[in-house]
């Protein structure tokens, strides 16, 4: 028989049975749907975190005062926690690592703000003239500080968007005057925005000011608490991050890593985790949507057995005038096809408007891929063929004298 | 037989036995039968005669368990299951008693649906055109697009009959075709049959347990347990053309 055909009487023999053969769909409905919400989840959750990246600059390797790690029977402080990292380490990397393009001592801590009478509690991070474009920030308004403010100490400030709508909700912030822990500082400019990061948190609530003045103006330490590098190119992190790791164990007289007293961690190693953590999430919400398409499948195995049953006569008789056995094959198999794939085409719309509704009605990150939608419908049509193949094979192996007789 | 006829089926010592649980049933003991093409033949016995089996064999749904059936010449009985389904589409016409038309589909595409398991099925528009002029053949009247649930047992039985001549068969089985049919609803049956066998030359074997419906045949063969014990010429042949008309008016079914 001729496919166009035995689409056709496929087509027909639904219809016919519109409610029940709605109902059987609805199974596989489901289980696309939740299957394209879940991918589309799991693909918003990581393009989310690559955007994160994106925006710390891809190329961004830290190294922190102090070890994750514990030496044997000494218990150690968390990165940030001892004094041993110093300018001279900062300087000597980027002497001696060739693969590092640019280099700004850190340090950081929180402060009180004070403008007029607007008062905010933020964060400070110190950094040299660099630092900025090492961390893939931009000056909105104003100016970034010099070298020579840097060398000199000076108090002035860069405010993140967050901080100068609040100390200067009707004012143009660029040379006005706030006050850090007391101290005056001079506004230099304001920074563009980079809007919340995946965990929801602001990262323009914050005041960028020269390192030494951190250091010496408001936290009174001498050493540094971190060093921010960016790698001549993404290809050169990984590189950079081993060659600085031999040299300031080299300099630090260090022979067992367990020893450490410095971390260095790149964007992407911070990253990973992240992204580990969506896809094992993404693959787990994956399999229980792939569980509910498998029973939508064994829901059209029963209604495609029910309907050999029902429709033994008519089988009969089609034998009787001359189907083979692979054209009742065919016709059943197309039948239990034509509903999975059906129901995976509403499937894949609805799944689509589920995905829309989270994100706009719960602000969850999703991205539809194509690929996403491919997946789901093969899978679906490999669940009609699946689970179709048992009944049309019963179908096709009836005899026909009985089949003709069958009340 | 007459010399000079073309023999259309030759049935040689044909025996048919199944297994129910631990008995085996002889249906068929050694059966000869040979039918010339264009005779109306038809095979009476009561139930149990083999006759069912019989009708099984030759619309090729069967296969005998020894023996010989040649069809055209061309031994058949031991065909695989598809070459029987696709002899059957091209050389065996199936009437039933209880119709067998397929619900919910209507009278032309029931008759139509042979052509579709042919190997060169035709266009639809081709498929239609045959099926139409079919169903004017048996007398179907305007109603070609209704429903089985929507027509009179007669009139389901002549979309029956146009699906079986679809694909212009070598035989016309028809198994008890009266058997759910009022009396004047099945001389009407039979004149649409005795014409066709008259007009178009077309073989019938008519299967009946009824010995006043055999004698609209040309010839009569009884089954007993399995054996055909008697073969003869009808003698009186009724004519159902005639019987018609001398029934009492009615509302035309």
């Amino acid at each position: 028989m001729k496919l166009r055909n035995v689409l056709r009487i496929a087509m027909v023999a639904i219809r016919r049975n519109a409610v029940r053969s709605a109902l059987t769909m609805l199974g596989v409905i489901i289980g696309v749907a939740s299957v394209i919400a879940m991918i589309s989840l799991g693909s918003g959750a990581r393009a989310a975190i690559d955007e994160q990246i994106q925006q710390q600059g891809t190329n961004v390797i830290y190294v922190s005062a102090g070890s994750f790690g514990r030496g044997p029977g000494v218990a150690r402080g968390g990165a940030g926690s001892t004094s041993t990292l110093t300018l001279d380490d900062a300087q000597a990397i980027v002497r001696e690592v060739l693969t590092v393009a640019r280099m700004s001592p850190m340090a950081r801590g929180r402060a009180q703000v004070v403008a007029a009478n607007q008062n905010w509690n933020t964060s400070v991070e110190g950094g040299d003239e660099d630092y900025i474009v090492i961390r893939n920030w931009a000056v909105a308004s104003g100016d970034d500080f010099t070298a020579r403010d840097v060398a000199v100490a000076e108090k002035v400030a860069l405010l993140g968007p967050t901080v100068a709508r609040t100390l200067f909700p009707d004012s143009d912030p660029v040379g006005q005057i706030i006050r850090v822990k007391n101290l005056p500082f001079r506004v230099l400019g304001v920074l563009t925005s980079k809007g919340q990061n995946q965990w929801g948190q602001d990262q323009d609530d914050v005041i960028v000011a020269p390192y030494t003045t951190v250091q010496k103006k408001l936290l009174g330490i001498t050493y540094l608490q971190q060093i921010v590098l960016s790698a001549t190119s993404s290809d050169n992190v990984e590189p950079a991050a081993v060659d600085i790791t031999k040299l300031m164990r080299q300099r630090h007289k260090i022979q067992d890593p367990a020893d450490d007293d410095f971390t260095v961690r790149t964007v992407e190693e911070m990253a990973s985790t992240r992204t580990q953590m969506a896809d094992t999430m993404t693959m787990l919400l994956m399999s229980v949507a792939s569980v509910s398409l498998l029973v939508g499948g064994i829901g059209i195995m029963n209604i495609m057995l029910v309907s050999v049953t029902e429709r033994t006569r008519e089988i009969g008789l089609r034998m009787a005038v001359g189907a083979r056995t692979r054209d009742i094959l065919r016709q059943f198999l197309a039948e239990a096809v034509s509903l999975s794939i059906v129901g995976g085409a509403i499937g894949v719309v609805l799944g689509l408007t589920v995905s829309r509704v989270l994100t706009s009605g719960l602000g969850w990150p999703t991205l539809i891929t194509p690929s996403a939608i491919v997946v789901a419908f093969a899978f679906a049509g490999a669940v009609g063929v699946f689970f179709g193949f048992y009944p049309a094979r019963k179908a096709a192996e009836l005899d026909p004298i009985e089949a003709l007789r069958y009340e | 037989m007459a010399d000079g006829e073309r023999l259309l089926v030759q049935i040689v010592d044909l025996k048919k036995s199944y297994v129910v649980g631990d008995v085996t049933v002889h249906a068929l003991r050694g059966l000869d039968l040979e039918i010339a093409k264009g005779t109306f033949l038809a095979v009476v016995g009561a139930s149990g005669s083999g006759k069912s089996t019989f009708m099984n064999i030759v619309g090729l749904l069967d296969r005998p368990t020894s023996g010989r059936y040649l069809l055209e010449g061309e031994d058949v009985s031991g065909f695989d299951r598809d070459r029987r389904a696709q002899l059957r589409n091209r050389k065996i016409g199936f009437v039933f008693q209880s119709f067998n038309l397929l619900p919910r589909t209507s009278a032309l595409e029931n008759v139509e649906l042979p052509m579709l398991y042919s190997p060169d099925a035709p266009a639809a528009a081709a498929r239609h055109a045959r099926a139409q002029a079919l169903l004017d053949v048996v007398g179907l009247g305007p109603r070609t697009h209704h429903t089985p649930s929507q027509l009179s047992g007669g009139q389901q039985q002549r979309v029956a009959i146009a699906r079986a001549l679809v694909n212009d068969p070598e035989i016309l089985l028809a198994d008890e075709p009266t058997g759910n049919l009022d009396t004047r609803t099945s001389v009407e049956i039979m004149e649409v049959l005795q014409r066709l066998n008259r007009d178009q030359g077309l073989t019938i074997i008519l299967i009946t347990h009824e010995h006043d419906i055999a004698e609209y045949a040309h010839r009569e063969v009884t089954f007993r347990d399995g054996r055909v014990v008697s073969d003869r010429k009808v003698e009186s042949r009724r004519d159902a053309a005639l019987e018609r008309a001398a029934l009492p008016e009615e509302a035309v079914t």
